[in-house]
């Protein structure tokens, strides 16, 4: 396995100090260049779980291994995509794809790395622009340029459409999966959508919340392209919906108790 | 309408009332002198290079305040930003002493350092400093975490990240903190060269003040009042609104 996440735990205190379970028993293996989408309703631990493989939080306890070595720190091996592009506001396009790849080459060799990641997500006319300027659709797919300019083994993504809008994610979903195939990075992929999942991986892992838990993992079976099977689509989405609504009526249910209680 | 257009005519119509006023003897001219023999003691002031030796004297103590007073105030502000220790016990004597007007300090720096420059800087100095720190403070503080998270992630840890993400992304806060140093270094400067020694505009003002040349007392004002209005509408709020809207802060 090139990703190997071991008994990973991880327990926040709440406000009364008592120890919450925000992620339990995790246990998930992925192979190299697999595409693979977590998806869970909000509050299963499933950005906290990306973040623990990103090196940015710590686990409570178990480990994660990516080829052979133990992560205990961000690493340039996995590159993140967030929902929101935290890209810098005083630097313009190039410059902030340029941002990992200072002090590693020689400022030419980086240029010419930078300038072709930026054409691979088809913003080669925005060099000099600001992030101001830009749509959130493009402000995203520089992120995604930046991620890629560093040139990682994982490309780690925090529900990275989740903010846009439906034909400015699809059109994305189309560019990731262009990406995806010429680089062969592996991707875990964080989202609540149940349809972007589909669409987009090899294998889908669902997860269960309070704690989160992984309930099943899917493998995608569908051809690619994959919006020419339609049916096989909907048929899985139906089928995951089943394992997802027992979960979503418990944090609808749970959400609804609060309200009554304060 | 055009709102340059509307302040001509206001101000026009304050100058023609402030003419009408002189002219008919509404007033004393030792209340308000009219607005000839105003113009009539700057030009008097500019021709004996007076107000030149004044400006170019409150400038040089200015820049050395100010100066001293950003530097100060950045270092301090990125002490409390990043020290909890610090914040929790020098942080209040900085908060305490920002509410102090700084020209309370004079008649302290006079027995310090003199009846002289150093004593007007240091008051200058200490006019700017504590607004800076606040700033740089909150400016380091708010840093947003998604940053330092995606700066983490390309590898960009220690003080490169200070550097290269800390720093740029508080710019906006050195630009306001130094705006508001400026406004308060050059109220403090006028009021402690009113107070104490010359040359500069201050001194010039009390000067013309004891010996009744109202013309010059209300010449210095105007002078002080422009630079202040350029200073700050035409360099500090144009610098800033172009960092917000860059930074994407601006509402």
């Amino acid at each position: 396995m090139f990703i190997e996440i071991s008994n990973v735990h991880k327990q926040y205190g709440d406000k009364n100090n008592h120890q919450v379970d925000i992620l339990k028993d995790i246990n998930l293996g992925v192979n190299k260049g697999e595409f693979v989408s977590i998806l869970g309703p909000s509050g299963c631990g499933k950005s906290t779980l990306l973040s623990i493989v990103a090196g940015l939080t710590p686990a409570s306890s178990g480990e994660i291994i990516v080829s052979g070595k133990k992560i205990d720190k961000p690493g340039k091996d996995r590159g993140m995509v967030f929902q929101q592009a935290a890209l810098f506001p005083w630097l313009n396009v190039l410059e902030n794809v340029l941002f990992p790849l200072k002090q590693e080459m020689p400022k030419k060799q980086a240029e010419a790395e930078a300038k072709k990641q930026l054409q691979k997500v088809q913003l080669s006319k925005y060099l000099s622009h600001y992030p101001h300027e830009l749509s959130g659709g493009m402000q995203q797919r520089v992120a995604i340029a930046r991620a890629l300019a560093m040139n990682p083994e994982i490309l780690l993504m925090d529900e990275p459409f989740g903010a846009l809008d439906e034909q400015t994610r699809s059109r994305l979903h189309e560019q990731l999966e262009t990406i995806w195939a010429e680089t062969q990075k592996t991707i875990l992929f964080v989202t609540h959508s149940i349809s972007e999942s589909i669409k987009l991986s090899d294998r889908i892992i669902v997860m269960g919340t309070k704690p989160g838990v992984i309930l099943k993992d899917i493998k995608v079976e569908i051809p690619r392209p994959r919006h020419e099977h339609k049916k096989e689509m909907v048929e899985l989405e139906e089928y995951i919906m089943s394992y997802l609504k027992k979960e979503i009526d418990k944090v609808i249910r749970e959400e609804l108790a609060d309200e009554s209680t304060h | 309408m055009n709102p340059h257009i509307k302040r001509i005519i206001f101000f026009a119509a304050i100058i023609a009332f402030w003419y009408t006023g002189s002219k008919l003897e509404w007033w004393m001219p030792i209340i308000l002198p009219s607005p000839e023999k105003v113009l009539e003691a700057l030009i008097t002031g500019f021709e004996d290079k007076t107000l030149i030796y004044d400006l170019i004297a409150s400038f040089k103590r200015l820049a050395i305040g100010l100066g001293l007073s950003l530097v100060i105030g950045t270092g301090l502000g990125v002490l409390l930003a990043k020290s909890k220790t610090a914040d929790e016990t020098l942080g209040t004597v900085v908060l305490a002493f920002q509410s102090v007007p700084s020209i309370v300090w004079l008649p302290l720096a006079i027995m310090w350092f003199g009846m002289n420059e150093k004593a007007v800087i240091f008051v200058v100095v200490l006019g700017g400093t504590f607004v800076m720190t606040l700033n740089i403070r909150v400016g380091i503080k708010n840093v947003s975490p998604l940053f330092i998270k995606a700066a983490k992630t390309m590898g960009v840890t220690g003080w490169n990240l200070y550097k290269r993400v800390i720093f740029p992304a508080a710019i906006p806060y050195v630009v306001t903190g130094s705006r508001l140093a400026w406004a308060f270094a050059w109220r403090a400067l006028m009021a402690g060269e009113l107070l104490s020694t010359g040359p500069g505009l201050g001194y010039t003002l009390r000067y013309a003040s004891d010996f009744g040349n109202m013309g010059l007392v209300i010449g210095v004002m105007i002078i002080i009042g422009v630079i202040g209005t350029i200073v700050d509408q035409l360099i500090f709020q144009r610098i800033e609104k172009s960092v917000l809207n860059r930074w994407g802060l601006d509402s």
